[in-house]
Parts: structure tokens; C-alpha cells; sequence
């Protein structure tokens, strides 16, 4: 029977690899794949808490509550950091981070 | 049973997650992606979070990966060139996450809370819509209307952020 402990390891992983994703990887599009798996890996953590610490019987549905909103700003982040990035291959025909220096101390 | 589920399931969910960053092509990864949030759906469902689940897979698998995939048409990208891989840029990841997933691991062996299995539910089939509406109209409504705002304003900026400059 899974227990708490190995949702939250999965959990877990997934955030290190949504992270090994933004840190790594010089394709900005990639790197924004990173962040939304970093964010799933957090609706993972509240779901299961959700689910393991029941209020009366019935899973705690603030977590969920929460999950639902967090789903909705990264879907308008998406829509925004998409178009900003649009927006920057009009500029400078690059989706590589590397290439974006101006601002560079 | 349950067990073995839940271990093809995240299984299926890091593989997929893993394919997203090591894979070269962008479309490659994106696909990935959308496998991953499945596999993530069927997570929640093994958790008796439905509404959550279907929420997942319509909103995330099914909106923000076709924007994804569209801009990645849009861009007309190529898989990436062999650049110089820094080796030591690469190194250095794996050990800030390695480090991470110890301290993890140590944390989750060392409480006992988290070595407990599902506690049963009041009743097996519970209504988690009604359940989630209540609780999102009745506890958190203000915050809710806030969300229609943000909508509202991310759309506005997205239309602003894509108009072509007028000459």
C-alpha cells in the first residue's frame, strides 16, 4: 500500500527533475516545460496531503481548493510567458538563452 | 494491487518527466509532457481526487500543452545543435538535485506521520465536485473572483504582449 512517505518522494523527484530541466537546458521553451513540471510536482505534494489528513471522514478540501487555483494562474502564466516569449523571437530570432546578453553585467 | 498502480503510475510520470529534460527535439519534449501530466492524473485519481484529476488533464494536458505546442509550430524550431556541453554546468546540476533528493529521502524515512497508509474514507464513493464547489463558493469566493480577474488581465497582456509593432 503506498504510503504518504513515497507520494511525497515521487513528488519530490519530479520537482528535481522540473528543476534539473530550468537549470540545465538552454532552450527557453524547455526551460519553461521545467516550471510547469516543478508546479504539477507541488499539486502532487497538496493532493496527497489532502487525501492522507481527512477532516471528518473526508479528504481536506482546501488543499484541493488550493491545487485548483494554482492549475489556473500556471495556465495565465503560461499564456503570458508564452507571448513573452513570442515577443523576444520577433526580436532577436532566438529561443536560446544564451543568446539573450544585453542586460548581462 | 494499489501498489502496484501507484508504482506504474509515477513510474510512467518520471519517465516521461526525465524525457522532457534530456530529450534534444522541443516537440519531443512537449509530447513528454503531455504523457507526464497523464500519468500525473492518474496519480490524483489513486488519491480519490477526481475533480482534481479531470481538471488536470482538461486544463493542463489539454489547453496549456496545445499553447505550448502551438508556439513551438509557431517558432518553426529546430532540435537543438550540439552547442559546447559544459560538462561542469552539468555536474554541478546533478549534484545541487542529488543533494536535494538525499535530504528528501532522509526526511520522509526519518517521520513517522508519513509511513502511514490511506486512512479509509467515511464512504467509499464521495462526491468531491459538490464537495470542492461548497467549499470554493462558501470558504473561498473572494479569492475566487480575484482568479477571474487575474484571467481577465492575462488575457488582456497576452493580446498586448503579441501585436505587431506599427510602423
Amino acid at each position: 500500500m503506498p504510503t504518504l512517505a513515497h507520494y511525497l518522494l515521487v513528488s519530490g523527484l519530479l520537482f528535481s527533475l522540473g528543476l534539473a530541466g530550468v537549470l540545465l537546458r538552454r532552450n527557453i521553451l524547455v526551460i519553461f516545460m521545467g516550471l510547469e513540471l516543478m508546479l504539477n510536482a507541488a499539486n502532487l505534494s497538496l493532493v496527497s496531503f489532502s487525501r492522507f489528513n481527512l477532516m471528518e471522514g473526508l479528504p481536506n478540501y482546501n488543499a484541493q481548493v488550493f491545487v485548483f487555483f494554482i492549475i489556473t494562474v500556471a495556465a495565465a502564466e503560461v499564456a503570458v510567458g508564452l507571448a513573452i516569449i513570442v515577443a523576444l523571437f520577433r526580436a532577436k530570432q532566438t529561443i536560446h538563452v544564451e543568446d539573450l546578453d544585453t542586460l548581462k553585467f | 494491487m494499489q501498489l502496484a498502480l501507484f508504482c506504474a503510475f509515477s513510474i510512467l510520470t518520471l519517465l516521461f518527466a526525465a524525457g522532457v529534460v534530456f530529450l534534444r527535439n522541443p516537440v519531443s519534449s512537449a509530447m513528454c509532457l503531455v504523457m507526464s501530466f497523464i500519468g500525473l492524473a492518474a496519480l490524483f485519481v489513486t488519491l480519490d481526487a477526481y475533480f482534481i484529476a479531470v481538471v488536470q488533464v482538461l486544463v493542463y494536458a489539454g489547453a496549456v500543452m496545445v499553447l505550448f505546442l502551438f508556439i513551438i509550430m509557431l517558432l518553426d524550431l529546430r532540435a537543438e545543435k550540439q552547442r559546447s556541453v559544459k560538462l561542469a554546468a552539468w555536474v554541478g546540476g546533478g549534484i545541487v538535485i542529488g543533494g536535494f533528493v538525499s535530504c528528501l529521502a532522509k526526511v520522509l524515512a526519518s517521520l513517522p506521520a508519513l509511513q502511514a497508509t490511506k486512512p479509509p474514507l467515511l464512504q467509499p464513493d464521495i462526491n468531491d465536485v459538490a464537495a470542492i464547489g461548497e467549499t470554493l463558493f462558501r470558504n473561498y469566493n473572494l479569492p475566487f473572483q480575484i482568479i477571474g480577474v487575474l484571467l481577465l488581465v492575462s488575457t488582456i497582456g497576452v493580446v498586448v504582449l503579441s501585436r505587431k509593432e506599427l510602423k
